[in-house]
């Protein structure tokens, strides 16, 4: 009995330790950061050094902006420095900050999108939520220890704002907000003797489309007269459809995180699709290329692109990937997306917010929030929103002198006043209660991604020779549920669902950490019995 | 005729580097596999099978692999093709694969798109074919994919979007930064063209990504890459030598 209170003492105790500090660990991992306390002051004694992610359309003048607001931020807090990365991809951002999620290098600001962060958030205190720090009297949204001239919190449009809510907590500031426009070649409308009107329906699309795809005996398209034409390019596909969905009142998800995009009405619109795929009429980018690129060369009539590529639109759109020479001159109109209601129209809210990481560090995280903050100071706001068919998200920026002014020179040069791009800006301005955004979940991205695979798919599948029916659409179902595992996308997002057994790590553990226990209880009675 | 003076050029040059690989004979595909002139001819949207070597692959991201592959005939382009981590790995220049996909156009690209692929028994790097003397000729388009290689080019200067003069660019205005594609304009018989070294087929370590930071307006250089196609000529410049 001796030789077993020894082994014990001596082996199973500290063993019995061991296996508790792995689970205190593991328990602290899984608490993650400390809860971000806003601090009572800046601490300027220090040196702070933040991180920022940043996302730019491939476009010089907005990085020189971010350039330009880091330096003005840098003077007026000589004790924070800002270093940028600059992405051109919301994608790749989002696949880095899940990669330094786990390592705590995170940037300390984001540009980044709410479905994005419905992920981040799945750790615990990775991202900071913004209600209480935006309501500090000093350091909030307008306060009063703020070095620059910050919109307050009734200042940001709140429909922006709300779209950076997740089940009621601000995780993020909107930083710009763009939305899709029909880019329309008028002259090759009217060549078909139609006219464009305000607010074009899906059926006049369609319509227009179809007619413009008869061939003259050379193969040649009268209505353009050349041998390539692609009468309507949709860039986002998954916008396409979520729209549709919308602009029909049909379902999509649920608020909570069910998928509810597999149903009657998306395959009534992937037959219509499909249907115009065939013919030739409609294709997407990621099949053909940009609709800029056809729509300049008179290959193309509707063009639904994001506001921020207006500058790419139209016969003098200051930027383009053709060549010169194959350039088309014509008349550009900028009309909504088509709609099924033209009564009640609805388009799709888009655009950059920004999130701020926690860290260990609060004074850190504060410096990270200033920084947040001065982006939407009225400077930043008006010169990025002007660089492309942006909107700025505070009614301060919007209702400056300067955007003001800005936007009454419509259309006087074909560079910072080019008249495709602010029309395009017009279109968000005047729209801005028509948009629409989806709910955000922890697998709200997949299901975005799969709206518009529905869409690839069957537009592939005609252009291949393969006939989209409804046994068809059944596949692609099946094909892009499980593609981008949608199945598990609900006990992901929080929902009561079964977890399955435990795995066989797991089960060892609790085993060796109840075995443990017992055996220490073993002992404890050995020896009282032997004192005794 | 000079179009097909040159296409003649091309098709010699093709056969001389072919001759001097020493592989002879272009090599039999398997069963139901296309040889390059099939894969020519075969219209856009259809399904293909090819048999080739990796010469080139770009980093591998989200499950999926962008090829540069040849056989001694041609060159494809495969895009994003399903891949795993590991399977990447194992795409090293030179081996062969087959390729079962749709032939596929963007923005004047010819590739191979939804591939799946096989790794076969087989090595062969193909050889850079000149084509200078096709630079600005449609004849151009007959090498695209393919290895090719420029010479005695000069670096002209190149505008950022605020319209200054650079010796070259991140990016196509210069709105990127170090890890960004790199964008260089060079001259030939008083026509101009631009080329990049592409950061995710040559990285910011590469000897090629180092050498064309250094890139100065007047430089005579040699260079070479895979012909990409982006609305005209794109090149993926992968080898520069600086003349002096």
């Amino acid at each position: 009995m001796r030789r077993i209170t020894h082994i014990l003492a001596k082996h199973l105790i500290p063993a019995a330790a061991l296996v508790c500090a792995v689970f205190l660990t593991a328990c602290h991992g899984s608490k993650g950061l400390p809860e971000f306390v806003m601090p009572e002051e800046l601490d300027e004694s220090k040196q702070y050094e933040i991180t920022f992610w940043a996302k730019n359309d491939t476009n010089k003048v907005q990085t020189d902006i971010y350039k330009s607001a880091i330096s003005e931020f840098e003077k007026l807090y000589p004790n924070i420095t800002v270093n940028m990365r600059l992405y051109t991809d919301y994608g790749r951002i989002y696949n880095d900050v899940i990669t330094n999620i786990s390592t705590n290098t995170t940037p300390n600001v984001c540009i980044t999108y709410p479905d994005h962060i419905a992920t981040y958030i799945k750790g615990i205190n990775v991202v900071v939520p913004l209600d209480e720090i935006s309501d500090d009297k000093k350091y909030g949204l307008g306060g009063s220890k703020l070095r620059y001239d910050g919109p307050k919190k009734e200042e940001l449009i709140d429909k922006f704002m709300n779209e950076c809510r997740l089940s009621g907590t601000l995780y993020a500031l909107p930083f710009m907000r763009s939305t899709e426009a029909m880019y329309i070649n008028e002259d090759m409308v009217k060549a078909l003797g139609y006219e464009v009107p305000d607010i074009p329906t899906w059926d006049f699309v369609w319509e227009v489309s179809e007619k413009a795809m008869e061939k003259d005996a050379s193969g040649t398209y009268p209505v353009n007269g050349q041998k390539v034409l692609i009468p309507f390019i949709y860039k986002s596909t998954d916008n396409m459809m979520i729209s549709m969905l919308r602009q029909k009142g049909a379902p999509y998800s649920t608020d909570e995180g069910d998928i509810e995009l597999f149903n009657d009405t998306t395959k009534e619109l992937l037959l219509e699709i499909a249907g115009h795929a065939a013919t030739g009429a409609f294709s997407t980018f990621k099949i053909s290329s940009y609709p800029g690129n056809f729509l300049n060369a008179g290959q193309c009539i509707f063009a639904i692109d994001s506001t921020a590529g207006s500058t790419w639109m139209g016969t003098d759109a200051p930027l383009s990937d053709i060549a010169e020479e194959n350039k088309k001159s014509f008349t550009t109109l900028v009309r909504p997306i088509p709609q099924f209601d033209v009564n009640n129209p609805r388009m799709m809210s888009q655009g950059p917010s920004v999130c701020v990481f926690n860290k260990e560090d609060p004074q850190e995280v504060l410096a990270a929030w200033l920084f947040a903050q001065f982006l939407l100071t009225n400077d930043v706001q008006t010169a990025y929103a002007e660089t492309e068919g942006y909107v700025p998200v505070t009614a301060k920026a919007r209702n400056c002198d300067n955007y003001k002014e800005y936007l009454s020179l419509a259309g006087t040069d074909n560079n910072e006043h080019y008249g495709v791009k602010m029309d395009a800006s017009k279109l968000l301005l005047e729209n801005t209660d028509n948009t629409f955004t989806t709910a955000v979940f922890a697998g709200s991205a997949s299901l975005r991604d799969a709206a518009g695979a529905l869409v690839e798919n069957v537009v592939k599948a005609e252009r291949r020779g393969t006939k989209v029916d409804e046994a068809f659409i059944e596949k692609t179902y099946d094909d892009v549920r499980s593609l981008y595992k949608l199945d598990s996308v609900s006990a992901a997002s929080g929902r009561k669902e079964a977890l399955g057994t435990l795995p066989a790590a797991s089960k060892a553990l609790i085993i060796c950490l109840v075995a443990a226990w017992v055996l220490i209880g073993c002992a404890y009675l050995v020896r009282r019995r032997h004192k005794s | 005729m000079k179009r097909l003076l040159a296409a003649v050029a091309v098709v010699l040059c093709m056969a001389t580097l072919v001759a001097c690989s020493g592989k002879g004979q272009p090599e039999k595909k398997s069963e139901g596999v296309m040889t390059y002139a099939e894969y020519v001819a075969a219209p856009l949207d259809s399904e293909v099978t090819i048999e080739a070597y990796v010469q080139a692959h770009q980093s591998w991201w989200d499950n999926k692999i962008t090829i540069y592959a040849a056989d001694q005939e041609g060159a494809y382009f495969i895009y994003d093709m399903p891949c795993s981590e590991e399977d990447s790995a194992k795409l090293k220049p030179g081996t062969k694969i087959k390729v079962k996909g749709f032939k596929s156009e963007w923005s004047g690209e010819v590739e191979i798109t939804d591939g799946t692929f096989e790794i076969e028994d087989g090595d062969y790097i193909a050889p850079a074919i000149d084509v200078t003397s096709l630079l600005g000729k449609p004849e151009l388009e007959e090498a695209m994919n393919r290895f090719v290689e420029f010479k005695d080019l000069e670096i002209v200067a190149s505008k950022d979007g605020n319209g200054n003069d650079a010796d070259w660019l991140y990016n196509w205005d210069g709105s990127g930064e170090e890890g960004n594609d790199v964008y260089f304009n060079v001259s030939k018989d008083g026509q101009q063209y631009t080329f990049l070294v592409r950061a995710y087929l040559t990285g910011s370590d590469t000897e090629v990504y180092k050498t064309a930071k250094e890139l100065k307006v007047g430089d005579k250089i040699d260079c070479a890459g895979f012909l990409y196609w982006y609305e005209g000529p794109n090149p993926h410049i992968t080898n520069i030598t600086i003349k002096k």
